[in-house]
Parts: C-alpha cells; structure tokens; sequence
C-alpha cells in the first residue's frame, strides 16, 4: 500500500551525507514502501536540510521490528529530562 | 505495425512540460519504421527509477514508442539523485494536478511529434501515477489508458498525508479514452470497494473500461525487486496490457 502519511519534525543536529557533515534541520518520518530495504513496507527517516537541496539528506528505512526497537532504545538511553 | 522484436534504443531526452519548463525524461522506441503507437508511463512515488526505466523499454522491445517523464525534474535539479528528488516531492506534499497534467500533455506531443508514431498514444501509470494515469486521461486526449492500483481516484488520502490530492469520481465524465484497471484484492490504497465503487461509475456513465482484480496480490505487484511482487498477477496483468494497446493503439 501507499499510505501516504509522512510526519515531518523540526530539529537540531547533524548528518553525515555525501560528501560530509551538514546541518540537520527537520526529519521526515514516514511508513511506507521502502527504496531500498528487502521489506514490503517499512519506517522511513529521512534527515534533511531543505535549505541546501533535495540531496542534503540521510536516509534510513527500516524494518517495523527495527524501528519498534530503535525507538525504544533512544528512549531508554536518554538523560532524564 | 514491424518492428524488430526485443529491439530498441533508449535515451535520455527533454521536452518542454508544464509552464513551459524543460522536463527530463526516458524515450525508449523499437527500432524499425513505424508506425508505432505510443505510451507515456507515469512512474510510481519513489520516482523515476531504475524500474521505471526497465518498464518504459519493455514497452519499446513490444513495438510502442515509450517515454517516462520525471515528474520530480524540478526537485532533482542541481544533480539531486532520482530517490532524493522523490523524497523532497513527498515532504512538498507531491506533484500537484495540474503539474502532473502539463507534463503528461508535453510528453504525449513528444510522442506524437516522433516520425514514426501512427498518433495514437496510450497512457499507463503505477502507485500514485495509477491516479495520474486516470487524471491524465480525464483532462487530456488519449487512445487507452491503464491504471494499476492508483489510490485516491476514488476516497481521500488519510489525515496525516502530506499529499494533497483530491478524488477524481467527478472527473470521469470527461475520461477521453478506454481504461484497464489493475487491481491487488489485498490492496488498501485502493481498497476493494473504492475499486467497486470507480467500475461502478463508469458503468454508469457508459465509458468503456475493463476492470481486473488479482486475488493473492496486493499494492505493487508488477514491481519485480519488491516482496511485493506476485508473478501470476504480473504476468496475467502484462498480458491484459499487450492486449488492451494492442486494440486500441495498433494501426
């Protein structure tokens, strides 16, 4: 399916794309099919920095068990706030 | 129609698109005289890729003229790669209908413009371009159409979808053209009712249109490097395409 839905967070930050670093400003979080990963459809991140063009991204996609345990792990890993 | 079969060539091209805007594009034609009739082939979401491009020959190794535009040509510019171009589409909220219908409209006059195009020129779109294809035909003229499992013909697009799209039922009146529609019975974007709902309206209004859906396929199945690829549904919906063009794009 296409589910269309895709939300986007501002941050603060940095990506390491190619050639190098450059500054992250929002993140597009989005579940749907994959570019690349071997899944039907999968959680997609993209770290992007419009300001400097449709190249200046990180993409990950991952699988849903991925995501479910990435999530969980930056939680716990966390400072308290 | 001769053409030598499985033989092609294949290239890069331009033509000018929506407002006037040069639009990159994929031109793949069989080699031989003509007349050959044509496609244009409206990709999927992710873009203007790699299976597009496989698909835009297939059409040309079968004796059609075939050209892919990139819808997101004004993304990608400055060097962007075909899957970031789709990502700043998508965040952008997707290509906007009338967009879509000046480059669809451009590349069609491409094909027409081809001397060995017989002026007949078909359109067929994937995911997203299944609505595109629809839209196309409905504000354009065509000879055929196809959509393969376009989601928002019929229904709206879920609340938190970036892509502003709008059903197109009230459309149909003005469909210039037959349409086959390939459908995934797992599917939800197009769900099997929203697929009942569009064959149901056609009827009415009396527009000539062939509706298959595939049990055991859902969204995607014509795309063969994805899981969700099903080859009886994508052989059996190849098959109802050769013979869809060749009835109404021959001659």
């Amino acid at each position: 399916m296409c589910t269309y839905a895709t939300d986007t967070v501002p941050v603060t930050g940095s990506g390491k794309g190619t050639p190098a670093w450059f500054p992250v400003t929002e993140t597009s979080v989005y579940y749907d099919h994959p570019q690349h990963a071997p899944a039907e459809h999968t959680l997609n991140l993209d770290f992007l920095n419009p300001s400097r063009g449709p190249s200046a991204r990180v993409a990950v996609e991952l699988t849903t068990d991925s995501a479910r345990a990435l999530a969980t792990a930056i939680l716990a890993m966390l400072p308290p706030e | 129609m001769s053409h030598v079969e499985d033989a092609l060539t294949a290239q890069p091209v331009t033509f000018p698109g929506h407002g006037g805007e040069e639009i990159e594009a994929y031109l793949a034609q069989p080699l031989g005289d003509g007349p050959f009739g044509s496609v244009v082939v409206i990709h999927h979401m992710p873009g203007y890729d790699r299976s597009m491009k496989e698909i835009t020959r297939t059409f040309a190794a079968n004796g059609y003229n075939a050209i892919c535009p990139n819808l997101y040509t004004r993304e990608g510019r400055g060097g962007a790669s075909p899957e970031d171009a789709a990502a700043a589409a998508r965040a952008a909220g997707g290509v906007p209908d009338e967009r879509l219908v000046g480059d669809v409209d451009g590349a069609a006059r491409h094909l027409r413009s081809l001397p060995t195009s017989n002026a007949k020129v078909g359109v067929i779109g994937y995911c997203s371009g299944g609505r595109q294809s629809f839209l196309a035909a409905c504000r354009l003229q065509f000879q055929a159409a196809v959509d393969c499992y376009g989601a928002g013909v019929v229904g709206t697009p879920p609340p938190q979808s970036p892509v502003r799209f709008t059903p197109l039922l009230d459309q149909a009146p003005t469909l210039s053209a037959p349409l086959l529609g390939l459908f995934g019975a797992e599917d939800r974007f197009p769900s099997p009712d929203q697929v009942v709902e569009l064959d149901a309206e056609l009827t009415r209004l009396g527009k000539v249109h062939e509706f298959h859906s595939f049990e055991g396929a859902g969204h995607a199945f014509f795309s063969p490097n994805r899981p969700s690829y099903r080859v009886e549904a994508a052989n059996a919906g190849w098959q109802l395409i050769w013979e869809w063009f060749g009835r109404h794009l021959s001659g």
